[in-house]
């Protein structure tokens, strides 16, 4: 079934009866020759990759809950590549030129809309700061402007623009960087990648690995043995529980952050806009929803829910930056599990046991690292070598002191 | 979340920091090498479930705790001053 507007025009006139379910509902085989642990947007972005670019084949997800339960159907969706480190910033740009053609590649809209990413300063040393992340942007091949303080009222006139404490300054502004709707990109990897023969098998939790004299050689589940050449775990916050039973441990701790959605109001939010002096940012859904979010919670966290001080600091981070928000009523709240790592930055790599590969320590940045984190991994388990925009993302950096810390403040998950 | 406070009774956890898994309290021996310095300073058990973690009274008696705490469900289940806890062996 292809998606087109000669489809929808033959479907509504004739009762939505021709549409069919997504994807199928295999039965497990016993052996694949790839299996990828977790259905999120990695696993399912890895699976499409493995089967559509590196001509992989006997490839399943498996995933212990339901597509799009996990932080793909959590997140805030921003989509962006703005980052200031060598080995940051080339993944990133990759993963935004991916955002650009997914839609046609996949057949499948979802939603992405590049309105723009705007990071407010608020005093010169920052403005400085971000002349130097514009600057490595441009020199990576991504978009960024410097806006003044007139700029930055012409796009948005309701900001607190003289705030005592925080005026603002000017800003920094991706043109190219937005939003996609978060579980429409789950559905459409997982769609794509079951028209290419992968198998997606939901409720199918992994329970164990079976390795043997330092190989693995396949996955206990709650849906029985199930053997493998090789095998991806990208399971996000639960990536400790899921490596422990490989025996490893890992530099990442699991920590809460939350999200919150406003009720439906007319257009007033132009892209994406983040405060510079506290931490909060926002967004306006097509439904109309301000949806915005903040700092992490800071505390290890499996609890997918979050407490009441960083709602209160959401609200004041709000209320100083754009005080008409006050009048907004909240719809909804949640909160997702994210797989912070040391430095802040993600891990994808072998491991010391052969035939099984890491894919995580996204923190709460993963979402727009979709695209290029399936077409790494893809290659990274395909090729057995490292993609070129993600060499700098292995497991042994922290040995070797190469950390990636965008924000150096070391080893303290909480802080990033 | 409120901390019973060994000393102080039950605070809300706004007047704390935290730091993070209580195995910081055991810095390896100087001359145990790199590698036992890298898994103290990047590794984490990082369970689901129980956790003993350093929380610090930054707004409050400045003092350190050991808090135990459930990490699926918030309960915490036993605080104690860190000064009073023995370091070494596992924390
Ligand atoms: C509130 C919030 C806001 C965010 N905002 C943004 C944002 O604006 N921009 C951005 O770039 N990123 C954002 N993120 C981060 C982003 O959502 C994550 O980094 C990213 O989604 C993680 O990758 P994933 O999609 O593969 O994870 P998930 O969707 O969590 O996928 C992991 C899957 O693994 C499964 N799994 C776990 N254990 C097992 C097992 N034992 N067996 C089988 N399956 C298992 C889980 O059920 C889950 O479905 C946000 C996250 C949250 C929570």
């Amino acid at each position: 079934m292809r998606f087109s507007g000669f489809k929808v025009v033959k479907e509504a006139l004739t009762g939505h009866r021709g549409w069919k379910p997504l994807w199928r509902d295999p039965a497990p085989q016993t052996h694949y020759d790839i299996i990828i642990v977790g259905g999120g947007g990695h696993g399912l972005a890895t699976a499409y990759h493995l089967a559509a670019t590196f001509g992989q084949a006997r490839i399943a997800v498996l995933e212990k809950g339901w597509l799009g339960g996990g932080n793909i159907g959590r997140n805030t969706t921003i989509i962006r590549s703005n980052y200031l480190l060598p080995g940051n910033e080339p993944f990133y740009e990759f993963s935004m030129k991916l955002w650009e053609s997914m839609e046609q590649a996949l057949n499948f809209n979802a939603m992405v809309s590049q309105r723009g990413i705007l990071n407010l300063c608020h005093t010169d040393a920052q403005r400085d700061a971000f002349r130097r992340r514009g600057n490595a942007m441009l020199l990576a091949g991504a978009d960024a402007e410097l806006l003044d303080r007139d700029g930055v009222r012409a796009m948005a006139p309701f900001l607190n623009f003289d705030n005592a404490r925080f005026p603002i300054k000017g800003g920094l502004l991706q043109r190219r960087a937005g939003t996609a709707r978060h579980d429409g990109v789950a559905w459409g990897y997982a769609r794509a990648a079951d028209q290419r023969g992968v198998d997606i098998l939901q409720n199918c939790e992994v329970t164990g690995f079976r390795i043997e004299n330092g190989t693995v050689k396949g996955v206990e589940t709650s849906r029985g043995y199930i053997g493998a050449g090789k095998v991806g775990v990208a399971v996000a916050g639960s990536s400790g529980r899921v490596m422990q039973m490989a025996g490893m441990r890992l530099p990442i701790e699991s920590h809460v952050l939350q999200a919150f959605v406003s009720e439906g109001l007319k257009p007033v939010i132009p892209g994406v806009i983040t405060f510079g002096a506290g931490h909060f940012y926002v967004s306006q859904s097509d439904k109309g929803g301000l949806v915005f979010g903040g700092d992490i919670d800071g505390y290890n966290s499996y609890a997918q829910r979050g407490n009441l001080p960083v709602v209160e600091d959401v609200a004041e981070g709000g209320m100083a930056l754009m005080p008409m928000i006050g009048r907004a009523r909240l719809l909804r709240m949640w909160g997702g599990v994210m797989d912070m790592s040391m430095d802040g930055s993600p891990i994808l790599d072998r491991t010391d046991v052969d035939g099984l590969f890491f894919n995580g320590g996204w923190c709460y940045g993963g979402f727009k690292a979709t695209p290029a984190s399936g077409y790494c991994f893809a290659h990274l388990l395909a090729t057995g070598r490292p993609h070129e925009t993600a060499a700098a993302y292995r497991l042994d950096r922290f040995a070797r002191g190469h950390v990636i810390d965008e924000k150096g403040v070391g080893a303290q998950p909480n802080l990033h | 979340m409120l901390i019973p406070h060994p000393l102080l009774g039950p605070r809300d956890a706004q007047e704390f920091t935290y730091l993070g898994d209580a195995a910081l309290l055991n810095r390896p021996d100087p001359a145990s090498g790199t590698a036992a310095f890298c898994d103290y300073v990047y590794l984490r058990d990082n369970p689901a479930g129980t956790h003993r973690e350093l929380w610090y009274h930054e707004y409050g008696d400045r003092s350190w705790l050991l808090v135990t705490r459930d990490t699926l469900s918030h309960e915490i289940l036993d605080v104690r001053l860190a000064r009073e806890v023995k370091t070494g062996g596992t924390a």
